[in-house]
């Protein structure tokens, strides 16, 4: 039998086909074989499980299982595109070593911090980790506890996590991975406005003329958002787009201005546009005498390190960094002055014209400008100056909180906005803004939480860094870490984060849906439910709550986290572990659990199985008997209603794709602070900033300030440090998607390749990569789409295998506690076959 | 099929699911002890064949069966679309871009790609020629049964 090329390829290709759906190869294409039913897909919406953008997805489901996704034509956020990422959300469950049951390390049938990990029921593993808690309790008290959780925990896993900690355990040693995320971005909010979050929204990208990238990639880490960027930048005469960027990116393809800036340097820059808005005349004057104020930041204010590195002993404002006092106009004037453009272009490695261009589309009062900024300025040792100096631009010329005009601080992970800022999962916060050094706000915190008054901790707990060290130092005894890769993640991890988890006199808890570094580190696994195996929600970016329902059975016995937070508190009577004084004081709370008291409490538990929408499960709710979800939600939501949070009710957002807060009488706010637009903005008013009681924005004075560590004769090199398009932050979802493995296969030096030729090394060449506290072994790219100018190194964090955490420095913003994971020194060295 | 891949699916097919066993793949759950620094894989060639891949679901964008490197995609040029629009398909045998390309945010038609759908990579990928580093149990709609 001869046989054509065609058909041969034809043939190939149905038995690939088939090999691959596992289907027999008699079956061939029938039309309609099973009838209409088999052809069946039950469809339901989701947001993304990845970025901060909030893409709406709709997943389909034959057979309690997911069989394919898209993106959701009617989800404002996208219209129908979703990333090479989100077109795989369908895979990312199905990882064939999905954690199924928990395990515990043990030996001779007993926990030992040194044994082999063995399945155990979830009984037994919260036994074990009870008696861990109470004792530690005990011996240290609620300092002596922490939790780690997540900016991709749901909004009630986040709630949950932090009524258990703090009204629990009265510990405020809770913090999310969102710090090494956007503390910087929160910090600034809360300083220059009073307030969390953007003041606009992604409709804002539809009506600018330019767009200023500030140190972020939004081509690989934001695709989406970049997709509406560019069709307003290919379809509109004259819009322009300046990507500033410490070496050439994918973003840079579509930059009309790109400029590429000497690490650090962004601070001088920002101060030179501020200096050129003003030189030439083009301040808002009415916009800035009725709308802001003139503060002076404390300077040389540290970095962030252990206290007794000569860095910190020698800065004469690290004791307190987030110090301001009032100055006016004029010497703001005189202050930047200081950063003329001759000046700034020598410091910043950057032509002075392309300055001149970038400060023009801020000062020229016709051009709409939105600014835009993710890790670039959040993970910075001066990240929170960065912000606001930043928003002084757009204050000084008034071009803020209308369509088109705005700064805008984007999120890289989905709930970063929605669970970890306005749940209040941070170390010194409550819900809705409030603070946990704030007498008023705890009051109103214990009143909404039925407990006595003045039961909450008033002092601040450990940050994402400080738990690491306090965990080597032996002062933290027990962590649970929820939905993050924090060995991963965290920066000089090999010193601090690995010698924290594996000190013996500590108990680490990890949940997770895989078998992650962290996890593999930890005493105690607890396998986790992720995405549409339980039921959700997300705040994105731009103010966005969006919801989904479990959609699938989770494998095994893995369970949901806010399932793990709220059974476990069950294992806790306040006997034993509240306050004698309290109980003495309040007797009604006398020999309850914490299940009893936090979420059997009359509040969360008022819903009924019977308002979970028909058609839909919810494992969770059936375990309790009431509707969780639904209960911690509007229980939440109290706090935020009325105040400038307002969320609609919780049925509303199972039909909607998402609302942008506040959202009153039924409307959401597209545009906060100005008259007409923002239902708090009172007639008459104009603009108001009434995160503040003057109403009024800060415009800051800071200076610039030197990185922690740059490079040197012996470290010669910067580091930089962040992710790529197809792998999501640890890359423990997407390395395990076939598609998106392949597509990026691994970690590797991105080099110039003048250094690699200096080095006499070539693409593919293998290195060390070397700083002062660790080293990886990597492969150099020379060829790929970052351009590296010389004397600068990236690196991505996605591949376990090459942990590049453990080379960065644990150097913080000394104001937000972000570590800034863009900036240190490093050597390369070729690996000798 | 990848050789690897089959054993690996039937491998996943066969174990039952409460046998747990960490996996151990340096890539996916660190070296051992993940603090060690060992040798860096070498990073594996792409696949080139120009054989196009069934697709996983309809609404999977293809991925990349040929060489991209140092393809120009900017503001001003676009590589991919030189083969891959419309008007150039006879000429070079490329599939066409999909009709949804074609459309803008509000879904109207227009006579080339959409400029917000103008960066190919966002969506579309080159493949290396590499095992998966585990295998994934996902199933498509024409395969019934659950987990």
């Amino acid at each position: 039998m001869t046989l054509a090329r065609r058909d041969l390829i034809k043939a190939q290709a149905a038995a690939i086909a088939a090999a691959a759906a596992g289907i027999p190869l008699a079956a061939e294409a029938q039309p309609v074989a099973g009838g209409r039913a088999a052809l069946e897909i039950k469809w339901s919406k989701a947001p993304c499980r990845f970025c901060g953008t909030g893409c709406g997805v709709m997943v389909g489901v034959k057979d309690d299982h997911v069989v394919a996704t898209h993106g959701d034509t009617q989800a404002e956020v996208n219209r129908g595109l979703n990333c090479v990422k989100g077109y795989f959300l369908s895979k990312i469950m199905y990882g064939a070593d999905r954690l199924t049951t928990p395990l515990l390390r043990k030996r001779n049938g007993v926990y030992a911090k040194d044994g082999a990990f063995e399945p155990v029921s979830w009984d037994e593993a919260f036994d074990v980790m009870a008696a861990q808690v109470k004792r530690i309790l005990k011996e240290k008290g609620p300092t002596g506890i922490g939790m780690f959780g997540s900016g991709q925990w749901t909004i009630w896993e986040g709630y949950a996590a932090t009524k258990l900690m703090r009204a629990g355990f009265r510990s405020n040693n809770l913090d999310p991975n969102a710090r090494h995320c956007m503390a910087s971005a929160a910090f600034a909010f809360m300083r220059s406005f009073g307030m969390d979050e953007p003041m606009g929204c992604y409709d804002d990208f539809e009506q600018a003329d330019a767009f200023v990238l500030w140190g972020s990639n939004m081509a690989e880490m934001h695709p989406i958002l970049w997709t509406r960027i560019t069709d307003r930048r290919l379809s509109t005469p004259d819009c322009k787009v300046a990507v500033l960027s410490t070496f050439t990116n994918r973003s840079s393809d579509l930059a009309d201005i790109p400029i590429v800036f000497k690490p650090g340097t962004d601070l001088a820059i920002l101060n030179y546009i501020a200096n050129h808005i003003i030189t030439t005349g083009r301040v808002n004057k009415d916009f800035v005498r009725e709308h802001t104020l003139f503060l002076k930041a404390q300077t040389d204010i540290g970095y962030g390190l252990r206290p007794d590195d000569p860095r910190e002993k020698r800065a004469a404002g690290a004791k307190d960094p987030a110090a301001t006092t009032p100055t006016d106009f004029d010497s703001y004037a005189a202050f930047v002055a200081d950063y003329t453009l001759e000046k700034v272009a020598a410091l910043s490695g950057v032509e002075a014209s392309q300055l001149h261009a970038l400060a023009e589309l801020y000062a020229d009062p016709k051009r709409k400008v939105v600014s835009l900024w993710t890790m670039g300025f959040n993970q910075h040792v001066r990240g929170v100056w960065a912000n606001q100096l930043c928003y002084n631009l757009h204050l000084l010329t008034g071009k803020i909180s209308e369509p088109g005009n705005g700064p805008f601080s984007l999120t890289g992970q989905p709930s970063a906005c929605g669970t970890a800022r306005e749940v209040g999962t941070f170390a010194h916060r409550l819900p809705a803004d409030m603070l946990v050094a704030n007498p008023a706000h705890r009051k109103h915190t214990e009143e909404l939480w039925g407990l006595p008054e003045g039961f909450l901790n008033p002092v601040p707990g450990y940050h994402a860094v400080q738990q690491d060290r306090m965990l080597k130092d032996g002062k933290l005894n027990f962590l649970w870490v929820q939905v993050n890769n924090n060995l991963q993640a965290a920066p000089n991890s090999a010193n601090e984060t690995w010698r924290g988890y594996r000190n013996p006199d500590n108990f680490i808890v990890v949940s997770d849906a895989y078998p992650t570094v962290t996890a593999k580190a930890a005493d105690l696994i607890l396998p986790s439910a992720m995405w549409v195996e339980k039921e959700g929600a997300y705040g994105n970016a731009e103010r966005r709550t969006a919801f989904w329902h479990q959609l699938v059975t989770p494998p095994g016995e893995a369970r949901s986290d806010v399932w793990q937070v709220v059974e476990f508190s069950k294992r806790f009577t306040t006997d034993e572990v509240w306050p004698v004084e309290t109980l003495a004081a309040h007797p009604q709370y006398r020999g309850k659990t914490l299940f009893q008291v936090l979420f059997r409490n009359g509040s969360v538990d008022r819903f009924p199985l019977t308002d979970i929408e028909s058609g839909y499960a919810c494992d969770d709710s059936q375990r309790f008997g009431f509707y969780l979800q639904k209960g911690l939600f509007e229980e939440y939501a109290a706090f935020g209603r009325g105040h400038g949070h307002d969320l609609a009710p919780f049925d509303t957002y199972h039909q909607v794709r998402g609302l942008r807060w506040p959202v009153v009488d039924g409307k959401e706010t597209r545009w906060r602070y100005r008259e007409g637009l923002d239902p708090y903005v009172k007639p008459g008013q104009g603009i108001r900033f009434y995160g503040r009681p003057d109403g009024r924005a800060v415009i800051l004075t800071a200076p610039y300030e030197p990185p922690a560590e740059s490079p040197d004769a012996e470290y010669g090199f910067w580091l930089v440090t962040g992710r790529v398009l197809e792998h999501w932050h640890s890359g423990s979802m997407t390395m395990r998607v076939p598609e998106l493995y392949r597509a990026f296969p691994g970690a590797r030096v991105f080099m110039n390749p003048l250094d690699a030729r200096r080095l006499g090394i070539n693409q593919g060449a293998e290195v060390e990569v070397i700083s002062r506290r660790g080293l990886i072994r990597s492969r150099i790219e020379i060829r790929g789409r970052n351009r590296m100018p010389p004397g600068v190194v990236f690196v991505p964090w996605f591949d376990a295998s090459q942990l590049i955490n453990q080379v960065t420095l644990d150097a913080t913003d000394p104001i937000s506690k972000q570590t800034d994971f863009k900036k240190c020194a490093v050597k390369i060295v070729p690996v000798v076959a | 099929m990848h050789p690897l891949l089959l054993a690996a699916l039937v491998l996943c097919v066969t174990t039952p699911l409460h046998a747990q066993v960490l996996s151990d793949t340096p890539r996916l759950s660190g070296n051992t002890p993940p603090t060690e620094a060992v040798k860096a894989v070498p990073v594996p060639p792409m696949v080139t064949n120009d054989v196009r891949q069934m697709r996983n679901y309809p609404e999977q964008p293809p991925v990349i069966p040929h060489a991209i490197e140092g393809y120009q995609l900017t503001l001003n040029t676009n590589r991919c679309l030189s083969c891959h629009a419309r008007q150039f398909t006879t000429g070079s045998g490329a599939p066409m871009i999909s009709v949804t390309h074609f459309m803008d945010r509000d879904g109207q038609v227009l006579t080339d790609v959409t400029p917000r759908r103008y960066f190919c990579t966002a969506c579309h990928v080159p493949q290396a020629d590499a095992p998966p580093l585990v295998p994934n149990t996902f199933r498509d709609s024409l395969s019934s049964g659950g987990r």
